[in-house]
């Protein structure tokens, strides 16, 4: 029987080898990319590519850590990164097969340093901020004209929430999104690690909780775009899109995103490579064609994310590069602020305050 | 020897693909979480042979299992699953059993259509299916729109994201696995039982309660426990269909795995949902064979 299974572990060896060889393997966020660029890949390189989904930075980090993924190019976020470049699940990218890394933006470099130190690992794909989505028609109803829809206060003063849950609200189910908004709006350092201080957090949204429909970190984008709730807390680009979806569909739904204006958290999406990846190269072929400055620009075009690179400017259309809501200007991005990854004692405080948060117990 | 053969493949079946799977989670429950790949310690090296085996033996401790009873959250998730699992198993049965009953009832020409029909709809994804309810039942879903048209409602009915969209979806994902026991059962019912009842002067009703669902009811026990068991860890259903008010194990042990990135106590979360699932069954069938062994004296 031993060789039996010996043997047969041997063949699927064999398999996964002989598929790998032309093959690359992409897991990347849920809408995320202009589908074209995924032929346009194959078709210049010859590569077949697979490309998979997720919609949280906890599955994908499960899967890293379990090791034998299969995947080629994984994007998680800046503060997933730094601790899974820790637990050794990244290989330090051969600079020598990406010549394309001169397009890549100093600024925003600059910001990514903190989860790679040197950029080591990883590339910059997308950049953005999580704030507040609103169907203006719709909460302009519920709160008047003058509601504050670029306020925290919107989402976390329960005089607002009590009103809007008539048309609905959805919240990321982040708890590294939610919380430190959360610590933001009540004045404390939003990237605290203090569990007392975290702590604090648990009135705030314990007050709104009864308000929220649904914790769901993608279905909002639909929603919003089809009327079927009010307010979302989310990721820019995806209330963007749903702007965009709703106006294609033309059903009278007017989507607006707001950076908060007590600050709002700017997160990185960075592209890596897996240490078990099956097709190392090809993975850098991937890289490299991503940060060429026109496919990298008609991704940030489809998708409404700032991109980490510098020369794909002059390529991108006008309500992507003149959007503050994308591109931010000077005082906003003074308002910015970055998040690191929570030690593990804490996480579990984060994880239990979410869980009672979400299901009151 | 060929009948020993015979149980031998069930045993080994039963080896590999629970005994085997159950051992390994036992042991990451017993062990430490760590950021690593695999994201937890002490890993067991086959290379350092007998020696390297007890080093590891004597790293594992139960403290993910005391850890479980400190917080009222594990507790309160069990008996919240059980009390959704026990609820959708009545709803099931309530809406299984006619189904079923009218299956038997039909002329046996059109028993394997119906038949058929209870079946047909395992051909599309499991996924699938819960996700039309999304479009059903949402605010702007179908059935508000259909509502709100024959004019029955004026507001739209907040049904998905609660625990009745969960119910609906439960229900329907498993009413099958209820069907399709009782049929089979009451299918080689005889006929003839019910019209000599009759003929002793035995109402229909009564008919129904003392002869037809005492001989279903092993279809109605299997029935309960094909969709106890399985709506017991649901996490799909709950997931796409509930609000978060619903608490569920399943959820729970989400995210200990996910979140928290705590495989040991998600381990250990998933072994005493283990132990909760298998004492009933011990106990049920204890208590079938003793009534088994009753009847044959």
């Amino acid at each position: 029987m031993n060789t039996k299974l010996l043997s047969l572990t041997a063949v699927f060896a064999m398999t996964t080898a002989a598929v790998s060889a032309d093959e690359v393997r992409v897991y990347n966020w849920s809408d995320y990319i202009d589908e074209e660029l995924l032929t346009k890949f194959e078709e210049e390189t010859g590569l077949e590519l697979v490309y998979d989904v997720f919609d949280s930075n906890e599955v994908l980090e499960t899967k890293m850590l379990a090791g034998g993924s299969g995947y080629d190019v994984v994007v998680p976020s800046g503060t997933f990164l730094q601790r899974q470049v820790q637990a050794g699940a990244f290989q330090k990218l051969d600079k020598a097969q990406l010549p394309n890394l001169e397009n890549m933006w100093e600024v925003v470099e600059a910001r990514t340093d903190q989860y790679d130190p040197g950029n080591e690992y990883s590339i910059n794909y997308m950049w953005g901020t999580t704030g507040i989505g609103v169907n203006v028609g719709k909460v302009q109803e519920v709160l008047g004209e003058d509601a504050p829809i670029g306020s925290l206060a919107l989402i976390f003063d329960p005089a607002n929430m009590e009103k809007l849950a008539s048309c609905g609200v959805h919240f990321l189910d982040a708890p590294t999104e939610m919380i430190p908004a959360a610590l933001k709006y009540i004045g404390e350092d939003p990237d605290s690690h203090d569990p007392d201080v975290i702590a604090k957090t648990e009135p705030v949204l314990m007050g709104v909780r009864p308000y929220v429909q649904k914790f769901h970190s993608s279905e909002y984008i639909n929603a919003l775009a089809n009327g079927e709730i009010c307010v979302a807390f989310g990721w820019s680009g995806d209330i963007l899109q749903a702007r965009d979806r709703a106006a294609e569909a033309d059903n009278g739904v007017e989507i607006a995103y707001n950076a908060p204006t007590e600050g709002a958290l700017m997160w990185f999406d960075q592209m890596a490579i897996p240490v078990d990846a099956p097709n190392p190269e090809g993975a850098h072929a991937f890289l490299n064609f991503i940060m060429d400055p026109q496919n990298i620009a008609a991704a940030s075009n489809y998708v409404y994310y700032a991109n980490g690179n510098a020369a794909s400017k002059e390529f991108l259309v006008g309500d992507v590069i003149n959007d503050t809501a994308i591109y931010p200007d000077e005082a906003t991005l003074e308002n910015l602020f970055t998040t690191t990854p929570y030690p593990a004692r804490v996480q579990r405080t984060v994880t239990r305050l979410w869980t009672k948060i979400k299901s009151g117990t | 020897m060929a009948r020993r053969f015979l149980i031998l493949v069930p045993y080994l079946w039963l080896l590999a693909l629970f005994l085997v799977p159950f051992l390994i989670v036992l042991k990451i429950s017993l062990s430490d979480p760590e950021i690593s790949i695999p994201p937890y310690t002490p890993t067991l090296d086959w290379r350092e042979g007998w020696a390297g085996f007890t080093d590891f033996l004597s790293q594992l401790d139960f403290e993910n299992f005391i850890f479980l009873t400190e917080d009222d959250l594990y507790w309160k998730a069990y008996l919240s699953s059980l009390q959704i699992a026990g609820i959708s198993t009545v709803l099931t049965l309530l809406v299984g059993f006619p189904i079923a009953y009218g299956m038997a009832r039909a002329a046996p020409d059109w028993r394997p259509t119906l038949l058929m029909l209870v079946i047909l709809p395992f051909w599309t994804s499991f996924l699938i299916r819960v996700y039309s309810w999304i479009g059903i039942l949402a605010n702007e879903g179908y059935l508000n729109q259909f509502l709100l048209g024959i004019g029955v409602i004026s507001d739209p009915l907040t049904i998905l994201n609660t625990q009745t969209a969960v119910y609906i979806g439960i229900v329907y994902t498993y009413l099958p696995f209820m069907v399709l026991p009782i049929y089979s059962a009451l299918e080689k019912m005889d006929d003839s039982l019910l019209e000599a009842g009759e003929d002793l002067g035995c109402s229909r009703l009564s008919a129904f309660w003392l002869i037809t669902v005492p001989l279903s009811k092993a279809g109605i026990i299997a029935g309960c426990f094909l969709v106890f068991i399985p709506t017991l860890g649901e996490f799909v259903i709950p997931s796409l269909l509930g609000g978060s008010e619903t608490l569920m194990i399943g959820k729970v042990l989400w995210e200990e795995f996910f979140n928290n990135r705590d495989w040991p106590v998600a381990s250990a979360v998933a072994v005493i949902l283990l132990l909760i699932l298998i004492i009933p069954i011990i106990l049920f069938q204890r208590n079938e064979q003793k009534q088994r062994e009753a009847e044959g004296q």
